[in-house]
Formats: C-alpha cells, structure tokens, sequence
C-alpha cells in the first residue's frame, strides 16, 4: 500500500475517514520527508557556522575589493571595546542603531562583554574559531548539495515539481492570487478538494526557495572561493566582485530565516501536528467541509 | 479537545526549543572533539579533489586594471618582523638579503634581490582574498616561482615547496612561531605564482612582506606567505613544526586554502 502511495502520493487516499468531517491523503513521499529533514539540520547548522565566518570580520561591501580602509554598507562594532560595558553598534547604510548584548558587543563565555559581531548563542561554535567554524561550514556545505541534487532529481523523474509545485493556468489568475493573499490574511485555511494541493502563494514561496534562493546561496558561496572563481571567472562578473558574492550570500542567508519563519508560524497555525505528522509518517489529514 | 491540542502544540513548541538547545551544545561538545573534527575535515579532500580537477587546465585567477586597484591593501599578520637580523637587512636596503633554495634540489643555490630582478619578471593585478572575509586589490611584480625551480632543478622526489619566513606571530624566543607555509607543484608551476618583490610599482615594503613574498593567486591570504627567506623542497611536510604544512594549518585552517 504504502508503494502504491508513493508512486502517486497527491492522489491516493490511505483509509476511508476516520472520523466524520476527516480524511486523511498520503501528502509527503518518503524522498521528501527525509530530504526536508536533512536540509532542516544543514540549513541550520549552515547559518550558524556561517555567522561564526562572518563574525571574523563583521562588515560587509559591494564591488570587487573591500577591506578596513574601505566603506561598508553594512557594520557591527563596538564602540569603547576596552571598557567595562562596551556599546554594540550596528551601521547600517549610515543608519547607527545600539545593539548591546546582540550585534557588536554581547557576552562571552565568561559573563563579561566582548566584541563580536553576532552572539555566542547564535553561532558554532559558540567560541569565536573561525578555522572550526569554516570546517562545520564546508562540510555541511556538501551535505546541503548532495542532498538538494538527491531532491531535485526526484523532483524532475518523479514529476513532484509538475505535479505538487507549478501553479496551474487557474491559479495564475489574478484574482484567484488575490483571494489567495486576502486568505492567507485572514489566516483562512482551505478545507476539501482546494487542502489537497498547496495554494498559488505556497507554490510561489516554494519555487522560489528552491530555484531561486538556494542556489543564489550556493552560486555566491563559491564566488568567496578563490579556486572557484579561476574556474569560474562568470561567477565573479555575475554577482560583482567577491564582496558583492558575501554581501548578497549575507542577504540571501537572511531571506532564508524569514522564509523559515513564515513556514513555521504557517505550520503551526495550520496544525502543527498534523503538519508535522505528515512531513514524517506522509500521512496529512484534511477536513472535508468547514467548521463553525 | 482544544485544550488537549493545545498542550500538544505546546510539548511540541517545548520540544524544539529543548532540542534546538541540546543541538548547541551537541554541536559544542562534537567541536571540541577531535575525532569529529577529523570527520567533518573530510569535506576538505572533497573540496580539494573538486578544485583540482576545475583547475586541472590551470586557468588564470582574474586579473585587474591598474584603476580597480584598493586604495589601502591591508596589512594583515605581521607588519614588521621583530629581531635585529631582519632589522639590519630592512636597514640595509635588502643589499644584504640572499633568498635560499634547498632540500631535494640538484643545485642548491642563493639568490640576491639583485639576481632575482634580473631574472624574467611577471606582473599583475590580482585580489587577495583573506580568510577573514575581506579583499584587497594589488598589483604585484617578482619572478615566477616555477622559473626558479627549473634553475635550481628538482630531485624527482620533491612533491612540496616550503617558504620559511622572517615573521615570528607568537614572538616565540626558540622559532616555534616562525611563519612558515608549503604549497604542492602543481600550484608551484602556476604562471602566476610568483616570488614578488615589487607592489604596486614600488619595492615592496615591509608591511606587504619585504623583501620578498608569494602571491599564490588561487588561494587564500595565509598561504601568500611574507619574508620568505629560505624555499625548500621536500617529500612530505607532514614532519614539519606541527605536521599540518604551515602556520595557520597547525593552528586549525586547512592546508588547502582554495575556498
């Protein structure tokens, strides 16, 4: 049964209503559920081993050099770093706004306050060491890649793009897009036939997760390498110079929390265990007609 | 009904924070582990294998026009190496200086600044991409180092160039923290990897790594080591100071430094 379902999870359906009102689809083949989990742990790790990389050297420029001397768009610093209570400050396009005890000066492993861009909570290791922080990044940089290459090629073969994530004819439709947002406001959730596929701004977000967002990550990731970009030189021409490639990989990585974000706060007030349930076991239960 | 889904909502909430919290210090305590370290240090051969076959046509790191060129570059490590030996050879404009070849050599052989100037010279504008995260423009000019290898000759059982450097990082009082760094052939015979002696059109000075320093354009700042005073050539530089192959690498970076 559950091979039957995985050939063609969006439309089978597992048991008959289990409750009045209920039914429950196989909505997550077991391809994407590991894949989803995976990534959940890489993109994690990936952020936080990157905040320790960035916290070497909090600032961030556009064009193809960018060192003390030069301007930075964006700034974590301290101001009296020597002293008792130091002030963080964050620059940000000529904007200084105090940041104490998260951005620029926050606590260190002893209690005192120190300088650093990005708190210990936040980053792996905790500690500043870059070198250590590099290594979880680059390894986790591979396990990121081989398992996004793992899910699209499934994605492509087994037609869970076509078939779960391009938005149809009829949901381009602007007012449909329209009704989508004024739900999504409302925070209105579909019932029966419409909760078994993934509304216009749910494919949208998707889509643009995968085939945008993330491979800008990985794109501009590689432009920061030196060996890459004798390689690749395109890249370097495509994204500006190397401090252009960390200051949009910067913007990309905090595009990415929000998109988890969202998901989150969608995913609980969705359901959270239903929402959860179905990313492991695949089963998803949806109402068939509305409530009162 | 709803309170019982609430508190399931609610376990759930405080299972995630739960675990995102035992994830940090898991993450903390596997980093401290050596053994984990060497694991996930794995993903450098990977990166390693994967560059060197993008780089198996030994493409040229990019080159800039004189006006990309950074208003300040950076001067990053050591600035001025202590000691009164270097002291004395800053002092005497280098007309002192001879830069050492040995080790699996057939000519073992020292060079003035004067003889390295009258070899062929290669220029070129390059970025220097520290691992820190930060970039400089510069313009450099020196003999390749693939020039001077042929004149020395290499014993076929040379595999590493080693630079040993001037600058002691640690001010150690027995040479433990003198700079050193080794790179392997094949980025050794690179065209633009170069012994450089000039910067910008001037001699270089002692802040860049006076009177001589490596560019190795296809890696990162640490490996462009500075005060080069002696080259040697060698099997294996696992018998070296800390065994990692350079200063840095001995203090946790990796020895491959293309990414």
């Amino acid at each position: 049964m559950a091979t039957d379902a995985a050939l063609d999870p969006g439309a089978s359906t597992l048991k008959p209503p289990g409750r009045a009102g209920r039914e429950v689809i196989y909505r997550h083949t077991l391809v994407v559920r590991i894949t989803h989990w995976v990534n959940v742990l890489a993109v994690s790790l990936l952020l936080m081993s990157g905040l320790q990389i960035f916290n070497a050297y909090p600032r961030l420029h556009w064009g193809r050099y960018g060192a003390d001397a030069d301007h930075a768009w964006l700034e974590m610093t301290a101001v009296n770093p020597g002293a008792n209570h130091p002030a963080g400050v964050l620059t940000l396009g000529g904007h200084r706004i105090v940041t104490t005890g998260v951005l620029g000066v926050s606590k260190a492993r002893d209690g005192s306050y120190a300088q650093r861009g990005f708190p210990r909570w936040a980053t792996l290791p905790s500690d500043r060491d870059l070198a250590t922080g590099r290594r979880w990044h680059f390894f986790l940089a591979w396990a990121f890649v081989i398992n996004g290459l793992i899910y699209l090629l499934f994605g492509v073969f087994n037609r869970h793009f076509r078939r779960d994530l391009a938005p149809t004819g009829e949901q381009l439709r602007p007012r449909n897009i329209l009704r989508d947002i004024v739900d999504h406001i409302r925070l209105k959730h579909p019932v029966g036939e419409e909760a078994k596929h993934y509304n216009v701004l749910q494919k949208l977000t998707y889509l643009a997760v995968i085939f945008i967002i993330l491979p800008l990550m990985v794109a501009t990731g590689l432009t920061m390498s030196p060996g890459v970009d004798a390689a690749a030189p395109w890249l370097l021409s495509l994204f500006g110079g190397r401090p252009s490639a960390r200051s949009i990989h910067f913007i990309t990585a905090n595009l990415i929390v929000l998109f988890v974000i969202v998901h989150v706060v969608e995913v609980i007030l969705a359901g959270v265990v239903n929402e959860v349930r179905s990313m492991i076991t695949g089963r998803y239960a949806i109402r068939t007609e509305r409530q009162p | 009904m709803t309170a019982a889904r609430f508190s399931r909502r609610g376990l759930i909430g405080a299972g995630a924070l739960g675990m995102g919290g035992l994830m940090l210090a898991g993450c903390d305590r596997l980093s401290a582990s050596p053994s984990f370290q060497n694991f996930i240090g794995g993903a450098e051969d990977l990166t390693f294998s994967s560059q060197r076959l993008l780089l198996a046509g030994q493409p040229l790191a990019r080159e800039y026009k004189a006006s990309d060129i950074s208003p300040i570059f950076k001067s990053n490590g050591t600035s001025m190496p202590g000691g009164d030996a270097y002291k004395t050879l800053l002092d005497g404009g280098f007309a002192d200086y001879q830069l050492v070849i040995e080790g699996l050599v057939r000519r073992p052989s020292r060079f003035t600044l004067a003889d390295l100037k009258a070899m062929p010279a290669r220029s070129q504008i390059t970025r220097h991409d520290c691992v820190e995260g930060w970039s400089a423009i510069g313009g450099w000019t020196g003999v390749p180092l693939g020039h001077l290898l042929r004149t020395v000759g290499l014993d076929p059982r040379a595999r590493y160039v080693v630079f040993r450097c001037a600058d002691d990082l640690d001010n150690s009082t027995d040479g433990s923290g003198l700079y050193y760094e080794s790179i392997d052939l094949f980025d050794a015979f690179h065209p633009q990897t170069i012994m450089a002696y000039a910067m910008n059109g001037k001699p270089l000075d002692a802040a860049h790594g006076a009177p001589l320093r490596l560019r190795i354009e296809r890696q990162l700042g640490y490996k462009h080591a500075k005060y080069v005073m002696r080259i040697q050539l060698v099997d294996r530089v696992d018998t070296l100071r800390g065994g990692k192959g350079g200063y840095w690498e001995d203090r946790g970076y990796e020895w491959y430094a293309g990414i």
